[in-house]
């Protein structure tokens, strides 16, 4: 059996599942413990044949809601719907639903194959030696049907959990951090793998994980959450390029947010922020406030470094009288943490083209960046939310 | 996965305490699971206790058949005590002194199987147990055979002059200790293998590394690491030999009795039930004394 | 380095090894005497000592008078036990681990405490017990199998309760969601991971009733289990035939050990 015939029943067998394949959909979906609540009156669609993310910290819920989903634990409020159908109090095993669990959870008295097999037997099927063969082609362990999962490599035991899900041919497949547990290349491998299958297969997938890398590569939509709740929902890029409160624009990437005060243009289709003395411009739809006090923010690839007093094209917002604090090499770019006037550092990442100089600490230096891709926040959120410290790396 | 690669579960909130327990059946399966064991032991364990403290308190004049008097004889457990103070303090004194013994043999032995054995790890195990598949009176009578009088174990000694030559071994305090030792070992032994076995070998790596000689490392680090297991295994071993009195009857002199011996004589006798019981209910509250004491420190779900 | 500070500083890094190793021979010497004994012919009765080997113990186990039976009634005794016992326990184990239920505490110190009890007291409390509803005259085989039960439930638990817990619970979650209800989770998942713990459980069980003589003794009546004949006739006259049995005990147990872990063996690297 090759991988291409392999990839080709995978084929013809996800076109059916696609077909068949409803939208997911969580309505007000609530989880209350007596001390806290872990999730909060979420409301969510996933479209079907979707890659979705769920990203947060440590103890956002996502985990709690990824087992809602599957049916392992009871909300306290809130229905799940697949399509039309409220599956809220249906057991895990009559949900269309099947996971991958963080840790493996493979079964360790049974081999490889009655492990993968393991689903399609509980349903009634007899014949599943076909059916097996072919998802270990897929996921390339036809080699070690007949061992045991502990003798298997991590990355090769995560690929059996993978495709003893993946052979029921689930409505939604539920993937509760699956790389977590493999180094950074094999990871990275697997991300790419992971999105590769699920295209092909067309199955939706929920993803949950708390690295914004792993999310922003595999899937098509994210939903940022913090403490029971979605910070903002959409496409990568939207996310990324325009976030909605200080704890995305933090926790995807990093920003610089700096302080200002509205001072014009609140009907128009373009604000003026006074920044410290100097007057930034943003397009209307990229604020999220628009008047009183807010947070201008400026993602730190976006900046460009000048000696001060340099000119720069009258499109750029630029922000005067900075000193270069630190300089350093990261192979890719050049990061600088550039200390202001008032007292805030901002960062700077410089892509390294070779034709830029290189702005030495001590450097006097003029920070531009365009108009376009600056986003305006409302200044009563916490400017450090979602920043991940020393203390919070797991 | 070892423990420092594996990512902690990142989501999980502090398992909330019986809440989300994969309860796989509903509200009451677990009292129903529980029941029949707690019932047999309620019926034949708890009542026994209960019937043994009535007994203590029935007229000692009565027999097995003519049957006893309840009248409230708390005398009984003062003459127990008045007859009987010796044979008490000898139990206390050979159990101790062979649960010291156990102790000192039983760490070395534990210590080399959870360290020092490597692959022979499970077959060393078995090897401690194995013994003691044989019947445990058969052993003690082999006991009668090499401590015996001229014998090769008693001879070696008199070579050796630290028996002197009208000195035996067999029907002394000594053969009775020497009795309880061997046959309570691996009561000490397992408890103690296992905490050992739990010690995450790293710790002793980096006392080693912060400047600690080896038995400063024992010293500080693995001996308090496997207290639970010394005062598991101390006992495990001090309550049955304590209680014991076969090895007083095999190995020793009627002079040499234990409780045991007493309350079994009381019993076999056929005519002193009240006496017997009291002396067994003051043995009792003796040992359930320090069981408690344990217990107040550590809690009970690790006893069982 | 020489030779002699070579062997020194062997010894010294060994010295906790050897020390085990030597106390671990310790407790094979009366084991060793056993099988030595079973070979003996003796000379004098009253004299318990080795005179002569002979094959006549091995080839007459069942000389002595009343003995076979006895060991017929001990192994009786010791399977029923086993299988009361091991079930009992085994689902006090399961109620312990994964149930919750008020009087957690009140139940694990009624499961400890017999484990705790001197044998002789719990043998003459069982005795009072008996006496005391009047069945003072039917002491035998049901009363000897009650209490062996008794005593042999408390190490089930432990021993099933130990295995249980090391039981990752996410095993039986990941089953349910590939479509496994309650009952084929518990006989596909969880029961074959538990199933080690109970046989173990089971196994200890066994040797523990087999070799019981305290509470027997006290609560037997007129029937003779093993331990009781053995102890009787320590009394009298020790016939040779007692060390074959204890010697048959010895290798059948180590047998089934050494089986057990290769099979274990076997099946981990298949």
């Amino acid at each position: 059996m090759t991988t291409a015939d392999a990839t080709e029943t995978a084929r013809e067998s996800s076109t059916a599942a696609a077909r068949t394949s409803r939208d997911l959909r969580l309505e007000a979906l609530t989880k209350r413990f007596t001390a806290f609540t872990a999730v909060h009156e979420l409301d969510l669609v996933v479209p079907s044949g979707s890659f979705f993310a769920l990203l947060g910290p440590s103890g956002c819920g996502k985990t709690t809601t990824l087992r809602m989903i599957a049916g392992l634990d009871q909300p306290t409020g809130g229905r799940v719907y697949l399509g039309d159908d409220d599956v809220t109090t249906l057991k895990p095993y009559k949900r269309p639903v099947n996971t991958v669990f963080q840790s493996y959870a493979l079964f360790p008295h049974l081999t490889i194959f009655d492990n993968v097999a393991f689903g399609l037997r509980r349903r009634g099927r007899k014949d599943v030696r076909k059916a097996v063969d072919d998802m270990l082609d897929l996921v390339e362990l036809d080699m070690h049907a007949r061992k045991k999962p502990m003798q298997l490599s991590g990355g090769q035991q995560q690929r059996v959990a993978l495709a003893r899900a993946l052979i029921n041919e689930p409505e939604v497949l539920l993937l509760d951090e699956p790389l977590g547990a493999l180094d950074l290349k094999l990871r990275r491998q697997m991300q790419i793998e992971l999105k590769r299958i699920q295209l092909e297969v067309g199955l939706t997938f929920v993803h949950v994980t708390h690295d914004q890398e792993e999310a922003m590569t595999m899937a098509d939509t994210i939903a940022v959450m913090n403490g029971g709740l979605i910070e903002q929902m959409g496409a990568p890029s939207e996310l990324y390029e325009n976030p909605a409160t200080t704890f995305v624009a933090n926790f995807l990437g990093q920003s610089n947010l700096i302080r200002g005060e509205v001072v014009a243009g609140g009907d128009g289709p373009e604000l003026v922020v006074d920044v410290h003395g100097s007057k930034i411009g943003a397009a209307r739809e990229r604020a999220r406030v628009h008047e009183g006090a807010v947070w201008v923010g400026i993602r730190p690839e976006k900046v460009y470094v000048a000696a001060a007093g340099e000119e720069e094209s009258s499109d750029a917002n630029t922000v005067g009288g900075g000193t270069v604090t630190d300089t350093s090499f990261i192979g890719v770019s050049t990061q600088y943490l550039v200390r202001m006037p008032w007292d805030q550092e901002l960062t700077v990442f410089e892509q390294n083209t070779g034709s830029r100089p290189v702005f030495p600490p001590g450097t006097p230096v003029d920070l531009h960046w365009s108009r376009a891709h600056t986003f305006v926040l409302d200044a009563r959120q916490d400017a450090s939310a979602g920043v991940e410290t020393v203390d919070d790396a797991p | 996965m070892s423990a420092l690669t594996q990512t902690p579960a990142e989501d999980a909130p502090p398992e909330p305490p019986d809440e989300e327990r994969p309860a796989l059946g509903r509200r009451y399966t677990g009292y129903l699971l529980i029941l029949p064991g707690v019932l047999w032991l309620g019926l034949f364990f708890l009542i026994p206790f209960y019937s043994l403290v009535a007994t203590s308190l029935y007229d000692p004049a009565g027999t097995v058949f003519s049957g006893y008097e309840m009248t409230w004889a708390w005398s009984n457990f003062d003459n127990a005590v008045t007859d009987n103070w010796q044979p008490l303090l000898r139990s206390f004194l050979f159990g101790g002194l062979a649960t010291v013994f156990c102790l000192l043999l039983g760490y070395p032995l534990a210590y080399a199987i959870a360290f020092k054995a490597g692959r022979w790890k499970y077959l060393m195990l078995v090897l401690v147990i194995a013994p003691f598949f044989t019947s445990f009176l058969i052993r003690t009578i082999s006991w009668q055979l090499i401590l015996a009088d001229n014998g090769f174990v008693v001879d070696t000694l008199q070579t050796l002059r630290i028996l002197g030559a009208d000195d035996r071994l067999l029907n002394t305090p000594i053969a009775v200790v020497a009795g309880l030792t061997y046959n309570f070992l691996p009561f000490m032994v397992l408890p103690l293998y296992a905490s050992l076995d739990k010690i995450d070998h790293r710790l002793i790596e980096a006392a080693s590394d912060l400047y600690a000689s080896p038995i400063r490392g024992f010293a500080k680090v693995t001996l308090p690491l496997s207290m639970p297991g010394v005062v598991a295994g101390t006992l495990l071993t001090f309550i049955p030999a304590a209680g014991d009195f076969i090895n007083a009857e095999l190995l020793g002199r009627p002079s040499d009795s234990m409780v045991g011996n007493v309350i079994q004589q009381y019993f076999s006798g056929g005519n002193n039930y009240p006496d017997a019981a009291a002396l067994s209910m003051i043995l009792m509250a003796l040992i359930l004394g320090m069981v408690l004491l344990y217990v107040r420190r550590a809690g009970t779900e690790d006893l069982v | 380095m020489t030779a002699l500070s070579r062997s020194g500083r062997w010894i010294s890094d060994h010295i906790i090894l050897i020390v085990g190793l030597l106390v671990l021979a310790y407790t094979f010497v009366p084991i060793a005497v056993v099988v030595l004994m079973s070979f003996n012919a003796p000379e004098a009765r009253l004299t318990y000592q080795f005179d002569g080997f002979t094959w006549h113990n091995w080839t007459n186990p069942c000389e002595p008078e009343g003995m076979c039976d006895a060991v017929v009634l001990s192994l009786e005794i010791g399977l029923l036990a086993t299988i009361g016992a091991t079930i009992l326990g085994t689902l006090m184990a399961f109620a312990l681990v994964r149930h919750r239920f008020a009087g957690r505490t009140t139940a694990n110190l009624v499961i400890f405490l017999p484990m705790a009890t001197p044998e002789i007291v719990m043998g003459s409390s069982l005795l009072a017990l008996f006496v005391g509803t009047g069945f003072s005259g039917d002491l035998g085989f049901w009363t000897i199998l009650i209490a062996h039960i008794m005593f042999c439930l408390s190490f089930v638990v432990v021993t099933v309760k130990a295995r249980l817990t090391g039981l990752d619970s996410t095993l039986e979650q990941a089953a349910m969601d590939l479509y496994a209800n309650e009952w084929q989770t518990f006989w596909r998942v969880t029961f074959p991971l538990v199933f080690p713990g109970i046989l173990g459980a089971a196994l200890l069980a066994f040797s523990l009733s087999f070799d019981d003589f305290i509470v027997t003794n006290l609560n037997a009546g007129n029937e003779v289990t093993f331990p009781m004949f053995v102890w009787g006739s320590a009394q009298r006259d020790i016939p040779m035939q007692i060390n074959v049995i204890g010697t048959a005990m010895f290798l059948v147990s180590v047998l089934i050990v050494l089986a057990g872990s290769l099979r274990g063996r076997r099946r981990a690297t298949a």
